[in-house]
């Protein structure tokens, strides 16, 4: 029976699975051993220094001037000033901030994108939420997924930096009892607004993509609409659900970033950004720390998804390991 | 929003012990299933199609009744219909004298289709608790009956299992215990061994006539296998597309009693059903070669 078990292709496999199509055992999808998360690792550190290597290629065999075609510079200058060494760069990270500062650079940019991951991380939990209100009540309701989704679309199309000032004003004026509204509370707001849109789309396919014999047995059930979105909808929604999550994340990270600059708040890693990016003329490698804290922000923000992937993994039967 | 709390009481889940012997066919029971004049249209883009055309069919407590026919021929439609799956644009559809909707609410039939439909987060035993579960059936005594069911099938090994480690067969097994979770006097069927192979279908073919045996419910069984439908039931209906109704009923007269095995696949009588359903199916006798090349 076993041997059977492993080679007919099982018809009630889930939809949407390529793979899901033949009963493999489930060992394959238990993640993966200790020799192959060992070679994720060596991948990964491989990828790191390929990038270091093209890096450090280019600014040695390209010209100065960078290239270009005509008038047009369609390749950046090689100068220490544009692209620095690679090693200047890490260097730079474990020299002091400044020259009168204790703190070594890396300390500072630490400390600002922490700042930034908490402000990320009320404004993806608060865009989440949101999204997946949303997309249950489009769900529910046909005349609601009609009359919203363009708007939620729409909402999309309006520039961060224009509605930034916006909602920092606003919330400078709200104020209850003893309680005010604080600044980093206008930059999870905005992260928020930014993440909210994948999850409620991704959300909304998700909870639509059950399949039609699963619809039947629950109405054959007698089962209510609430019992059948508990039971069937949500869980097949997972799949769709954690690459929504993982987009949401990454536009939180963004939306946070981009918010911190545009309504001028001075505690996370987006003021870094500017103001080093100032300095270069006279500290070029110094510029670049913040961007690597920003890279390692959203490094973070994916891992956490990816722990929430691994905590539904029941869910996610079928899918491709 | 309208979970139906009031059904558990309405339908004695796992309380009684499982009726046992032949059923009683008796004229004078309410039919398990009585379907009249019904027709079925759907308006599509290409015009209205009629899927089915004034047909009725009625069905006796404990009687398996297989529909059979081309595709396009309205069986699985019918089946839906009786389910409450899909409403009749006219005529009267009852289970056990209710109306459809009354049935379906009161869980008076049991499932299963073409692909089992487990819900792959789930284990086997989750799977076939699921009904009694949303019906509100106690942890212990769900347990109970899943373990009653799951040896019915001979997954009892498998219980923890989830559906991707089972073959189609045995998946196949699941929906059908699931399908008998709740008693129900009546099995609504959708080609429910149409995906598998040949023999692991025989064995299913075999394993349903003793569930059936064992639990004494009426069955409607769809199938476009004359060999499965004759070596199933009691009565083959015979249905012609376009627009769907019933052309033709044979009974097969193969007793209750008769043991549904591989000697009666050899039995000389069984062939001469299956040729009975094959010349109804093509509406003209089949002559020379079919009967002959035996």
């Amino acid at each position: 029976m076993t041997s059977t078990a492993l080679t007919t292709s099982a018809p009630g496999a889930p939809p949407g699975a390529p793979s899901g199509a033949d009963a493999t055992p489930h060992r394959r999808h238990r993640g993966l051993g200790a020799l192959g998360r060992l070679r994720v690792v060596a991948l990964g550190l491989l990828g790191l220094l390929t990038v270091a290597a093209l890096w450090e290629a280019y600014k040695a065999l390209a010209p100065e001037d960078g290239v270009l075609i005509g008038e047009t510079r369609v390749l950046p200058r090689t100068t220490d000033l544009a692209m620095p060494h690679v090693w200047d760069m890490v260097r730079r990270l474990f020299e002091p901030t400044t020259s009168i500062a204790e703190e070594a650079l890396w300390q500072t940019v630490a400390a600002a994108a922490l700042v930034s991951l908490g402000i990320a991380a009320v404004g993806w939990v608060v865009g989440t939420t949101v999204g997946l209100l949303l997309a249950v009540a489009m769900a529910r309701v046909r005349v609601v997924e009609w009359g919203l989704l363009p708007w939620i679309v729409l909402s999309q199309t309006v520039p961060l930096i224009a509605f930034a000032p916006i909602v920092r004003s606003w919330g400078s004026r709200i104020e209850i009892g003893s309680w005010e509204w604080p600044p980093w509370l206008s930059v999870a707001v905005i992260a928020s607004y930014l993440a909210f849109f994948p999850v409620a789309v991704g959300a909304l396919r998700g909870l639509q993509s059950h399949s039609a014999i699963h619809a039947d047995l629950m109405r054959a059930y007698a089962a209510g609409w609430w019992a059948t979105l508990l039971r069937v909808r949500i869980p097949s929604a997972v799949p769709y659900l954690l690459p929504a999550l993982r987009l949401g994340a990454a536009s939180a990270v963004v939306g946070t970033v981009v918010a911190e600059v545009s309504t001028g708040y001075l505690d996370g890693i987006g003021r870094l950004l500017v103001s080093y990016a100032g300095q270069a003329s006279g500290d070029p490698a110094k510029a670049w720390a913040p961007i690597f804290g920003a890279i390692a922000l959203g490094l973070v923000a994916g891992a956490v998804v990816t722990l929430i992937g691994v905590l539904l993994r029941p869910y996610r039967r079928g899918e491709a390991p | 929003m309208t979970q139906p709390s009031d059904n558990a009481a309405a339908t004695p889940v796992g309380a009684a012990a499982t009726p046992v012997g032949a059923p009683a066919a008796t004229g004078t029971a309410v039919p398990a299933v009585r379907v009249s004049g019904v027709t079925k249209t759907f308006g599509t883009r290409a015009g209205v199609v009629h899927a089915l055309s004034d047909v009725d069919l009625t069905l006796a407590p404990g009687e398996f009744a297989a529909l059979i026919g081309p595709s396009g021929c309205g069986k699985s439609t019918l089946m839906r219909v009786i389910a409450d799956l899909e409403s009749a644009t006219s005529g009267t559809v009852e289970v056990f004298g209710k109306a459809a909707a009354t049935a379906r609410a009161d869980q008076d039939y049991g499932i299963a289709f073409q692909q089992a439909g487990l819900l792959p987060w789930r284990t086997v035993a989750a799977n076939v608790a699921l009904p009694l579960e949303l019906h509100g059936l106690g942890r212990g005594e769900r347990k109970a009956r899943v373990a009653e069911l799951l040896e019915m099938v001979g997954l009892s090994d498998f219980a923890g299992h989830h559906p991707d480690q089972l073959s189609g067969g045995m998946q196949q097994r699941v929906a059908i215990a699931r399908s008998l979770a709740e008693q129900p006097r009546l099995l609504l069927m959708d080609e429910p061994f149409g995906a598998l192979d040949e023999m692991t279908r025989e064995r299913m073919q075999a394993e349903l006539a003793r569930i059936c045996a064992e639990t004494g419910a009426a069955v409607v069984f769809v199938t476009h296998s004359i060999p499965e439908a004759v070596f199933l039931a009691d009565r083959v209906v015979v249905m012609s597309p376009r627009p769907g109704r019933i052309t033709g009923e044979v009974v097969t007269g193969i007793g209750r009693d008769v043991p549904r095995d591989d000697a009666l696949r050899e039995d000389r009588d069984f062939f001469a059903k299956v040729t009975e359903v094959r010349e109804a199916l093509h509406g003209t006798p089949v002559t020379g070669s079919g009967r002959e090349a035996r």
